[in-house]
This record gives structure tokens, C-alpha cells and sequence, in this order.
């Protein structure tokens, strides 16, 4: 096999060599350096994710026709909802997910594989942003990575929205509000969006479809071109374990034979683990939500986790317009639709810049922190997740009433003060953490000096053997 | 709130003109049940709804909701009038539990029916003698189920969740349906219990009432091809299915793919 193999190997090699000339680049990728450690995996979670999702959407567009208009449901294969009036899009659905081989389980499993790919990217940034490899000379790298999450949220509200089930147009009224509280351009632009004053238009479902289809995914997969291109030529960040691992040396274990295996386990097993979830657990069942018409609202109507912080903060801004005589200058929907956001996402974009101002550290880092080893960007990053954490429960106020019984009024009285408080506490506790595990350090470190030096001491005194606890008593 | 419930008993005393006028019964009924029933009523009931079940409106009650920051309406009395709610109102408040309240300003939530089948016939023909509609049939296998599924959710999925899973509104909290018999669906239509709105028979004909129970019977199990149904709820137990079970699964693959390769 082997005597009969590796010939191969290299005659297939040659083969292409002699055609392409690419055999230095080959051996270059192949003795790339990859991280040993098993956070730096997150991110490839996301980008296998993202795989998944291209590849059921593919499937999806064979049978999703992109039209609102409407037509009566005619499939006796679900009655509780034949006979009635439906846009096509959502007809459409109904069929893939319940008339065709296999629908089910690729939407379900492209629906799972959205809410998994937004939390393993959520999850790479706390990475990033808690070791500091954002820093010098990955600022370019991290930047492109916020931006992907942004494009990624909107990517996944239009695809939740192309449905046209009875959430999905519930969640469309509210994003198209939001977006009409936009001060001075929000009418002009929605009317633009939505082709007209009222978003009924034929041509909407179309674009919104290009854009979920076409448009986000190709400006996805373009900055994660980039953002890999910029690591590659970048390469990694390491924690510092060892000697060898320095600013300036690199330690890794290489592409092949070291991280190809375990990418494909990786690749492999993240689509495993999400076509499970998708034949298992069902998930966002529209049969059962019925078609969407202006009309009709559902209690209880949440958008995906992703999108949950936004409605928590949608709730707790009290209800005031910001207005200069007749004319509203901020309708409500602003504050926590598009201002929280935006503070959300300037902080995300201008804290590599903020922290360089702040510590005058404008050196290259190759070394990453532990988050101990810089507790005010700890305490900082510790204070927003929290703030964005709890108003992304206080989204969810209206279960833990029905559920829990605990009143709706007080809880969001309760949270208007708590996500203010709160934070400020958790970022202090994760400061002074961090500050006393260093500390804690330092104690270590001069006993195990002092150890030392005392073994030392016994040892040039021709003391008993090194390490006799009795010695130093005489 | 309490404009609502003011407004609910002054539509209840105009349907029931002259209600404490000669012609209502007064005493004990002659009939044995209505009889068995007139005591019943002064042991549980007079208490509230009055003597001659004529309500008590006399005092204004200072009751008012338990629970943090329930919203109660203050009642301009302490139990409403029983005249001409008929035995329908009085089997279903009986048979769901909601009565006897516990205290005045509750919302009346489902609860363990304390009195046995024939003191509620008992106490429902005593309340049924001072007139009003009787207990309704209702017959959801003549009603369509698609049908029923766009009058529920029109009227009542606003308030019941689209899967009747129950929710939250302003002063109340809308119970799901899950024990809801065909029955009591029918009869709450109807009544409009609490700061539920009441459906007439012009604004639901009985025939749509019929669809409606059946979707509500179909919500108690709906079909789910799907796999595991998630209590039919939609994004909130998804995204806790994503962050305790998926997540997880594939931190682990991480952990272990990712143990260190050099030491």
C-alpha cells in the first residue's frame, strides 16, 4: 500500500507542478504554522457553520419562490391551514417543509446552523477580545470580523423575515419601524427599502430575497476571504506557555500533518452536530405560526436569540418622542432599535483605537493577554457584556411573567435600573479579579524565589540533601 | 382596567333590565337542585355576589390584586350580579376553579374544583333560575380546522399565544388552554371572563365557535414533523436549545480536537 502509495502521491504532485508550478506554495501551506489551542477553534466553528448554511440555502432556493403574491393554500397534506389565503413565499415554505423530500430537515438544519453561526462568532470576538489579539498588527483583522457580525445579523433577520409567516411579518414591522425612526432620512429611506410608503410592494420580497441570497452572503464570504488572508499573512497570536514562545517566535503545530486532521474532525463533526440538531429538535415549526396578515399579532413573539437584545431594549426605553414642535425629531423605536446598537457596535470598532490612547501602547503584540494580565480591558469588556446581556433578558420579561409569575411592570422597572448598576458592579469585581490573581501571582512567584534561595543557601552551607525541611532550623 | 370592568357591569345591569325588579324570583327556588343550590350559594357565594345573588355594589372595595405589581382594577363593588349570566357563566367560573376567588381583585386562574359534580348542577341551576343563556354544546367536528385557525388567530392569539400557550397583556395574564375543555372555550367566548373581551353572537357565529374549539383541541397536540417541539413557543427555547445544547456539543468537539498537540 504504502511502497505502492507514496509514489503516487508524488507523481500526482508532479502532475500538478509541472502544470501549475505551485509546488513552493504547496509546501509553504502545508508548513503553515497553526495555533495548539482549542480556543482559536470558535472561529473555524463559525466558518463551518456558515459552510452549512451556504450549502442547505442552495437547497432551499431550488423551492422558495420570492413572491408576496397571494394565493390559497391547496396542500392536503397540512389541513389546519388549507383553504387559506397565503402569500406564495410563505405557500412555498409550507411545501419544502412539509411536501419535500428532505425539506424539513435542510431548513431546519439551515435555521439551527444561523443561530450556531452567530453564537460561535459571539463567542471567537470574547476570545479576541479578552486575550487583546485584536491589538497591533490585527486591528485590520478584528475590524473585518465586527463587520462580518453586523452583516451577519442583518443576513439572518431577512432570512427569518422571507418567510412571511406570522413572526416573521411581526418581526418585519417592528425592523421596518425602527428603521422609519431614523432621524431625518429614516421616511426617505425606508421608501426607498420597501419601494413606497407601505411595505406591501411586490418588489420587496425580490430584493429582500437578492439580498439574503446573493448580496450578503458574497460580501460574507469576500471579508472572510480577507479576514483569513490577513491572519495567514499575519499569522497567530499565542499565549505564552513557554520560553520558546516569544513576540518574535512563532509556535504552532503545522497544517499537515498537525491541523488538517483536526479541521476536518472540526468541519466534519459541526456539521454532524447541526444536521442532528436539525432532524431532532424542531425549530421555528411556521405551519403552525399560520400566514402573516397586517391584522394578526401572536403573544409571546420573540426574534431569534440573536436579535433578542434589541427587542430587551426596544421594552425598557420609556416611552417618549423626542419632538421640536409639531415635527418628531426621534420617534421611540430609535433609542433601542438603532442608537443601542450603535453604541454596541462603535464600541466594538473603536476600542483597539480607544485602548492604544489610553495605555500609549503602540507596539507590535504577538503575545496574547490572559484576562487577568489586563484587568481594566477585562473590566471594561466584562461591564458591556453584561449591559448587553441583561437588556437581552429583559427581552424575554414577558415569559418569565407567564412562567415564573414574576410581574411584567416591576421586572421592567427593575431592569431600567439593574442594566445600568449592574455592569458597573460586574466590571469592577472582574477588575479587582484580575488584579488580585496577579497579585496572587506575585505571592507565589517570591515564595517559590525564596525557596530557591533557601535550597541554595542549604546547599552552599553543605547542609544535609537539598530539601530537608530541617535544615534551615539549625 | 377598571373603565373595562366598569363598563363590563354596566353592559351586564342593561342586559338584565329591572334586575332587582319584582319579577325575579325571590327565597327558596321550588325546584330540589336549584333548592340544594340556594344553600350552597349563601355558604360560598352570598358572601360577594350578594343576597338574591343581586351583586354588591353598595361598598366600595379597598381589595385590592396579590402578586407584584398586578394591575387590579378597583371594582365599584365587591362581586358583580349573577342576573340573567345564566347557567352558562356559572359552569364555567365553577368547573375551571375561578370561583370561589380566594380574594377580591384576583385575575381567576385555573385551580383543583373543590365542589363535586352535583353541587356545581346544584349551584349552576340556582343561578340559572335568575334567567340567562344555558350551558352551549358545541360541536367542533362540524367546524373546519383551517378555519379555526384564522379566527384564533385574528381574535385570540393577539392575548392566548397562536398555540393557545397563554402570555402576557397589560392587567392580566391570559391563561393558556392547554386544560380547556371544548365546553369551557365555548363558554368563555362568550362570557369574556375577566379582561377578556366578549364575542357575541354576531361578532362569532356559533358555527365559527365550533372551528375555534377545534383548533384549540388541535393545539393540545399539534403536529410536529419537525422532532422535538420545543413547547410551541418559538425563538426563546430555540435560543436555549443553541447556547445549552449545541453550543456545548461543539465546545466539546473544540476541547477535545484542540488538545495540545505539542507539549
Amino acid at each position: 500500500m504504502s511502497r505502492r502509495g507514496a509514489p503516487m502521491t508524488r507523481r500526482a504532485v508532479r502532475w500538478l507542478d509541472e502544470r501549475s508550478a505551485t509546488a513552493p506554495l504547496l509546501r509553504k501551506t502545508l508548513r503553515y504554522l497553526f495555533p495548539d489551542h482549542w480556543s482559536f477553534l470558535l472561529g473555524e466553528v463559525a466558518l463551518y457553520a456558515f459552510m452549512v448554511l451556504v450549502a442547505t440555502g442552495i437547497y432551499l432556493t431550488f423551492f422558495f419562490v420570492d413572491s408576496t403574491r397571494e394565493v390559497v393554500f391547496r396542500g392536503d397534506y397540512y389541513p389546519a391551514l388549507y383553504g387559506q389565503r397565503m402569500s406564495e413565499a410563505y405557500a412555498s415554505v409550507l411545501h419544502l417543509s412539509l411536501a419535500v423530500r428532505a425539506g424539513l430537515l435542510i431548513r431546519q438544519t439551515h435555521h439551527w446552523a444561523a443561530n450556531v453561526f452567530l453564537a460561535a462568532i459571539v463567542l471567537h470576538l470574547f476570545r479576541v477580545f479578552f486575550t487583546g489579539a485584536y491589538r497591533k498588527p490585527r486591528e485590520l483583522t478584528y475590524w473585518l470580523g465586527v463587520t462580518m457580525l453586523m452583516l451577519s445579523l442583518l443576513e439572518a433577520y431577512i432570512g427569518y423575515s422571507l418567510v412571511d409567516d406570522l413572526m416573521s411579518g411581526m418581526g418585519l414591522v417592528i425592523g421596518y419601524s425602527v428603521g422609519l425612526s431614523l432621524p431625518f432620512v429614516g421616511q426617505n429611506l425606508m421608501n426607498w427599502l420597501f419601494d413606497g410608503m407601505f411595505p406591501g410592494s411586490p418588489k420587496l420580497w425580490p430584493r429582500m430575497y437578492i439580498a439574503h441570497v446573493l448580496i450578503f452572503p458574497i460580501l460574507i464570504g469576500l471579508l472572510l476571504g480577507a479576514h483569513l488572508l490577513l491572519v495567514a499573512m499575519r499569522h497567530h497570536t499565542q499565549f505564552r506557555r513557554k520560553k520558546a514562545q516569544s513576540e518574535r517566535t512563532i509556535v504552532g503545530i503545522p497544517a499537515f500533518p498537525g491541523q488538517a486532521p483536526r479541521s476536518l474532525g472540526l468541519m466534519v463533526g459541526t456539521a454532524g452536530v447541526l444536521f442532528l440538531i436539525g432532524g431532532l429538535v424542531q425549530i421555528n415549526p411556521i405551519w403552525l405560526w399560520g400566514p402573516f396578515h397586517t391584522y394578526s399579532s401572536t403573544n409571546g413573539a420573540q426574534p431569534d436569540w440573536y436579535l433578542g437584545w434589541l427587542i430587551g431594549a426596544l421594552r425598557l426605553v420609556p416611552s417618549f418622542d423626542l419632538t421640536i414642535g409639531h415635527y418628531t425629531l426621534l420617534p421611540n423605536p430609535f433609542w433601542g432599535g438603532a442608537a443601542f446598537p450603535l453604541v454596541v457596535f462603535g464600541f466594538l470598532y473603536f476600542w483597539p483605537w480607544l485602548e492604544r490612547r489610553f495605555t500609549g501602547d503602540q507596539a507590535f503584540h504577538n503575545l496574547l493577554d490572559r484576562p487577568r494580565d489586563a484587568p481594566v480591558r477585562t473590566g471594561i469588556g466584562v461591564a458591556m457584556v453584561s449591559w448587553v446581556f441583561l437588556v437581552f433578558l429583559a427581552g424575554a420579561s414577558d415569559r418569565v411573567d407567564v412562567t415564573l409569575g414574576i410581574g411584567y411592570a416591576p421586572q421592567i422597572w427593575v431592569y431600567r435600573v439593574v442594566v445600568w448598576v449592574l455592569p458597573v458592579v460586574f466590571g469592577l469585581v472582574a477588575w479587582w479579579t484580575c488584579k488580585e490573581l496577579q497579585a496572587g501571582e506575585l505571592v507565589l512567584r517570591d515564595r517559590h524565589e525564596a525557596e530557591q534561595e533557601a535550597r541554595l543557601t542549604r546547599m552552599r552551607h553543605g547542609a544535609e540533601r537539598p530539601g530537608d525541611p530541617d535544615a534551615l532550623e539549625s | 382596567m377598571r373603565a373595562v370592568l366598569t363598563l363590563a357591569f354596566a353592559v351586564a345591569l342593561l342586559l338584565v333590565p329591572g334586575a332587582a325588579d319584582a319579577g325575579t324570583p325571590h327565597g327558596t327556588p321550588k325546584e330540589p337542585l336549584a333548592a340544594y343550590g340556594y344553600h350552597l350559594y349563601g355558604q360560598y357565594c352570598l358572601a360577594c355576589h350578594g343576597g338574591n345573588a343581586a351583586g354588591r355594589y353598595d361598598e366600595p372595595s379597598n381589595a385590592t390584586g396579590e402578586g407584584p405589581g398586578r394591575e387590579q382594577g378597583q371594582q365599584g363593588g365587591i362581586g358583580p350580579s349573577l342576573h340573567g349570566v345564566g347557567a352558562l357563566a356559572a359552569d364555567f367560573y365553577l368547573r375551571t376553579g375561578y370561583m370561589p376567588l380566594r380574594h377580591l381583585g384576583l385575575q381567576p386562574r385555573r385551580r383543583p374544583v373543590l365542589f363535586s359534580d352535583h353541587q356545581i348542577k346544584a349551584l349552576v341551576a340556582y343561578v340559572a333560575t335568575f334567567g340567562g343563556p344555558a350551558i352551549p354544546t358545541p360541536k367542533p367536528a362540524l367546524g373546519s380546522l383551517s378555519q379555526g385557525q384564522a379566527l384564533f388567530t385574528e381574535h385570540c392569539a393577539g392575548c392566548h399565544q397562536v398555540l393557545a400557550q397563554g402570555g402576557y397583556v397589560k392587567g392580566g395574564l391570559p391563561p393558556d388552554l392547554m386544560q380547556a375543555t371544548a365546553r369551557q372555550v365555548a363558554e368563555a367566548v362568550r362570557i369574556g371572563p375577566y379582561v377578556m373581551p366578549r364575542f357575541s353572537q354576531r361578532a362569532l357565529s356559533d358555527r365559527q365557535l365550533d372551528s375555534i374549539v377545534r383548533y384549540v383541541q388541535f393545539t393540545h397536540a399539534p403536529t410536529r414533523p419537525g422532532g422535538w417541539g420545543l413547547g410551541y413557543l418559538g425563538p426563546v427555547p430555540e435560543g436555549l436549545v443553541t447556547w445549552f445544547l449545541a453550543i456545548p456539543a461543539l465546545l466539546v468537539l473544540c476541547l477535545l480536537l484542540g488538545r495540545r498537540l505539542s507539549r
